[in-house]
């Protein structure tokens, strides 16, 4: 098995969950400890158990309930928001909150309280949850929620399926007056640009985001994305058309010789096209959920990502700083992405997003070249009071992690004994 | 007022037949009858197809599969309150070969349940639908009953047999309203599968293999391969002569 990184593949124990009853006793009589994973979509090894039981959510995929008056759905941990949103769409519901893709479960959305384009406005994931059920390695099956067992509720949201594992869900959904969204692109110079088009958007833009030229090493370039849901619908929804990549290529195509000019390429065509547009919410959510298997780009060495999240009043000065160590290190990527956070608190004790600014990039995977850039960014995201992104990380070190989750030792308590994941033991010890 | 399509699906559980289901009532709201061995397990199924399309009329039935007499009330009830217009047989369980060459009540249950009991449906469902002339039966083999093979014989046997059965079924309601479909999947991501995937066998996906039944039923095709390239696969493994075959281990 390997994760969405495709860093090296290690032998497990997989077993599937069948149903919500059948869980109890699957992963309760297990002789090796295990971790549940959905759909793998995780970058490093939060989703892994090297040499021990994975518990695959997939089969966990019915819907329980939908309320389509106040839009609230329950279901079970392995449904994808994919699924959510194009049974929602046509009653005039929609997630309040979809990450970069939507080939994720309901269950690993919680487990890692993701975000997206709109956390400004509707915070993580968390946020939306109403009740979770989560049954524990010893039997118990606890029900928790913001007002039920709160302090359960608080670390199971973002705590990377290590308090136990989520069988099923109740979300809260969003009106939406229309799936179709009114957007504009607009190209910045440089990060005070991004910075003041972040502070005008996001007071009356639901979502915005940026892709950033992190190659040419000219002061953050980049193009700027902001949309709303659009009033009405009535528009033809577009065919799909998937592309998949369909062999690991003996090298990555991600390199030097293709970097530099892509990134140009990208940025000049986009400026050249900016301006006001509408789009379909799937394309403009996951515009990479068309291309599958898009990872195998990166050779079979596989990839990194690197995402961190830095509070506000530090972002500028460590953004430029880590953009100026990645211009000069050669590496990177086509997919840099540049968002920021807005103050709404993130429920999960271990949950990632904080008001600040977050970088995303991802690094082909060059051994200790890639792992001596990583150091570098690490020192300028800690000296920023920064934190890096657990569902994304294969690699950051253990001080790393304790200085960006401070409320480590109160999520302890809750960890299930029977959990372990490559990124507990690598991280917390056990 | 919407003339509802009433669809009765047998094992209903099983991961095929509830795919089928999810595309049957997407475009149009359907009258479902789910009939399976635990009805806990059915209502799960059951509240999902209801959630996915609010408008369709879902009905769950608990029964047994090994009893004739309960496979003729079951089948006769649901012709009490008017015709069904498509019947799919989809229950059947994998096998462990090698277990049931050591143990033959295993080897027997196997033989019958996936055998013997999906052909006593389609004999029931073929009884009320003549009567009306109208309906169509679509049973789900396997590629595993197109020729014994060492690693899945007990359970290839069992499907093959439906196979004849369809077949005569097909042949006796030639030229009348009654369509007889038979559907034989390859290997297919289902938790039936499940063990075979974590020792890196490719499966369809069951999303792909449901598309291509729901259109096969449609268009009443008497053989439907699914994935196609099982067509193709199956061919050459019948026709390989016996002193080749007998030197592949599959």
């Amino acid at each position: 098995m390997t994760s969405w990184g495709r860093l090296g593949a290690t032998p497990h124990n997989v077993v599937p969950l069948r149903d919500p009853v059948d869980t109890r006793f699957a992963i309760s009589h297990q002789n090796h400890r295990g971790v549940a994973r959905g759909m793998g979509r995780s970058y490093g090894d939060v989703c892994l158990n090297p040499g021990g039981t994975l518990w695959t959510t997939e089969k966990l995929n019915k819907f329980i309930s939908f309320n389509t008056n106040n839009g609230r759905l329950r279901c079970e941990a392995g449904v994808l928001l994919r699924d959510i949103q194009r049974m929602v769409i046509p009653y005039g519901w929609a997630l309040p909150v979809t990450p970069g893709t939507q080939v994720v479960s309901v269950g690993g959305a919680i487990a890692n309280d993701v975000h997206g384009k709109n956390h400004h406005v509707h915070g993580s994931f968390g946020n939306h949850v109403k009740k979770i059920c989560l049954v524990r390695t010893d039997g118990e099956v606890i029900s928790c929620g913001p007002e039920n067992e709160p302090d359960w509720f608080a670390a199971t949201v973002g705590g990377m399926g290590l308090t136990g594992v989520i069988t099923q869900a109740e979300i809260q959904l969003r009106r939406v007056a229309s799936p179709w969204l009114d957007t504009e692109t607009i190209a910045f110079a440089n990060l005070s640009e991004f910075f003041q088009l972040a502070d005008d958007s996001e007071t009356h833009c639901e979502y915005t985001v940026s892709w950033i030229d992190c190659i040419s090493g000219v002061g953050g370039r980049g193009l700027f994305m902001r949309g709303n849901h659009a009033d009405g619908g009535g528009r033809k929804v577009p065919k799909s058309s998937k592309l998949t990549i369909p062999f690991v290529p003996p090298v990555s195509l991600v390199n030097k010789l293709s970097l530099r000019p892509f990134n140009m390429a990208y940025f000049h065509l986009n400026k050249w096209k900016a301006g006001k547009g509408s789009a379909y919410y799937e394309s403009f959510f996951c515009p990479l959920d068309n291309l599958l298997e898009w990872n195998r780009m990166y050779g079979p060495k596989g990839f990194y990502q690197y995402q961190s999240v830095i509070p506000r009043r530090f972002a500028y000065d460590a953004i430029e700083e880590m953009l100026k160590e990645i211009a000069r290190s050669g590496d990177g990527s086509f997919l840099a992405v540049l968002k920021t956070f807005g103050n709404r608190q993130s429920l999960g004790m271990m949950s990632f997003p904080m008001s600040g600014a977050t970088l995303a990039l991802d690094f082909p995977n060059h051994g200790n070249r890639t792992h001596k850039l990583f150091e570098r960014l690490d020192a300028i995201v800690c000296e920023a009071s920064g934190r890096i992104y657990p569902a994304k990380d294969a690699r950051m070190p253990r001080d790393v992690f304790e200085a960006g989750f401070p409320r480590l030792n109160e999520f302890m308590k809750f960890r299930d004994p029977g959990i372990s994941s490559g990124l507990s033991r690598r991280l917390m010890g056990s | 007022m919407d003339i509802k399509k009433k669809i009765v699906i047998v094992g209903a559980t099983s991961a095929i037949a509830e795919h089928c289901a999810r595309l049957w009532i997407s475009p149009h709201p359907s009258h479902l009858i789910l009939i399976g061995r635990d009805a806990a397990r059915v209502n799960r199924v059951a509240a999902d197809l209801k959630v996915r399309s609010p408008r369709s009329d879902i009905q769950v039935i608990e029964t047994e599969f090994l009893s004739s007499e309960a496979i003729d009330t079951t089948v006769n009830s649901l012709f009490k309150s008017g015709v069904v217009d498509i019947a799919l047989i989809a229950h059947g369980s994998l096998p462990d070969q090698v277990e049931c060459q050591a143990n033959l009540h295993l080897c027997q249950d196997a033989l019958c349940i996936n055998g013997v009991s999906p052909a006593l449906y389609a004999e029931a469902f073929a009884k009320e639908m003549e009567k009306v002339n109208h309906g169509t039966i679509a049973i789900i083999g396997s590629v595993a009953g197109d020729r014994g093979r060492r690693s899945n014989y007990v359970y290839g046997a069992a499907k093959g047999l439906v196979n004849r059965y369809a077949q005569g079924l097909n042949h006796r309601f030639s030229g009348t309203n009654v369509k007889v479909v038979f559907i034989k999947p390859g290997p297919t991501d289902t938790p039936m599968t499940a063990h075979l995937k974590s020792t890196g066998a490719k499966l369809a996906p069951v999303e792909t293999v449901a598309r291509q039944i729901v259109d096969g039923i449609d268009s009443a095709k008497p053989v439907i391969y699914a994935p196609r390239k099982w067509w193709t696969i199956m061919m050459i493994i019948r026709h390989l002569p016996t002193f080749i075959f007998n030197k592949i281990n599959i």
